[in-house]
């Protein structure tokens, strides 16, 4: 069974120079910085592409700032929030304030949040769900490219998936329960 | 209900697609990188001629030390020799 580092460990790992560690982090939250950049703040791609490596090479320059490392998504949220304004207002002459970020951005990085535990909770389902749910709903991938790639029969493709959604359901209720207060 | 009903998990895993491979490859190779530019200070700090050649042309100081010479590790590298 896969064991997956909390993200405090991970960070703990990473200051103490463990290359893998950096890999996994980026891993873990690259999707995350680079959606809010693209969905949050709307940003051009080539601008998001810029957020993203500034983020990245600031949080290896600053991890050692990093006063809770439990906090790392928040921290990682927060730079590419800042950096994203700093991207608008620097293409906006006219509104040198914080009214350049989009109104909804609250609600969009809570829902990528959320979207990012369901991805934790994925990866600690077995291989072969991980791969399915996350080329049929993150990559777009039809059944047909799904089937070439995993060598299934179009025909079990929907049910493959369905059945993975169940235990990811099965998770997701596992995580909240546990969290849930008494 | 479930929060979590099969609509309701396909939304959110659609909500993270993957970031450019480029981006995530470079970032993952920010370590590998900062090695490769002490490398490049510490020769620098004691052969001027090169040190020369690099603060002339950070870009091709970084390539021969076969890094990716993206803006980032430019400026890195930049910043460190004005220390």
């Amino acid at each position: 069974m896969h064991v997956e580092l909390t993200d405090a460990q991970l960070v703990a790992r990473c200051r103490s120079g463990d290359r893998d560690a950096w890999n996994e982090l980026v891993g873990r939250f690259s999707r995350y910085v680079y959606a809010i950049a693209i969905q949050a703040f709307k940003l051009p791609e080539h601008d998001a592409e810029d957020v993203f490596q500034e983020v990245f090479t600031r949080a290896y320059e600053h991890l050692h700032k990093l006063r809770d490392d439990e906090a790392i998504r928040p921290w990682l949220a927060q730079l590419t929030r800042r950096l994203c304004i700093d991207r608008l207002r620097a293409g906006s002459q006219e509104q040198p304030d914080d009214s350049v970020e989009p109104m909804d951005v609250e609600d969009t990085i809570g829902r990528l949040d959320e979207a990012l535990a369901v991805h934790e909770a994925l990866a600690i389902l077995p291989d072969n769900c991980q791969d399915i749910l996350d080329r049929f709903f993150a990559r777009d991938e039809s059944y047909r490219t799904i089937g070439d790639a995993l060598d299934l029969p179009s025909g079990t493709i929907a049910s493959r998936i369905s059945r993975c959604l169940a235990k990811l359901r099965v998770e997701m209720e596992g995580r909240n329960a546990g969290s849930a207060p008494s | 209900m479930s929060a979590y009903d099969e609509e309701r998990l396909g939304e959110l895993l659609s909500a993270l697609p993957p970031a450019p491979e480029s981006l995530v490859r470079a970032a993952k190779q920010l370590p590998l990188m900062r090695e490769q530019v002490d490398k490049i200070l510490e020769r620098a700090e004691t052969d001027e001629e090169y040190r020369r050649k690099v603060v002339a042309d950070p870009e091709a100081a970084l390539e021969e030390a076969d890094v990716v010479a993206h803006s980032d590790a430019i400026e890195i590298l930049r910043r460190k020799l004005d220390e």
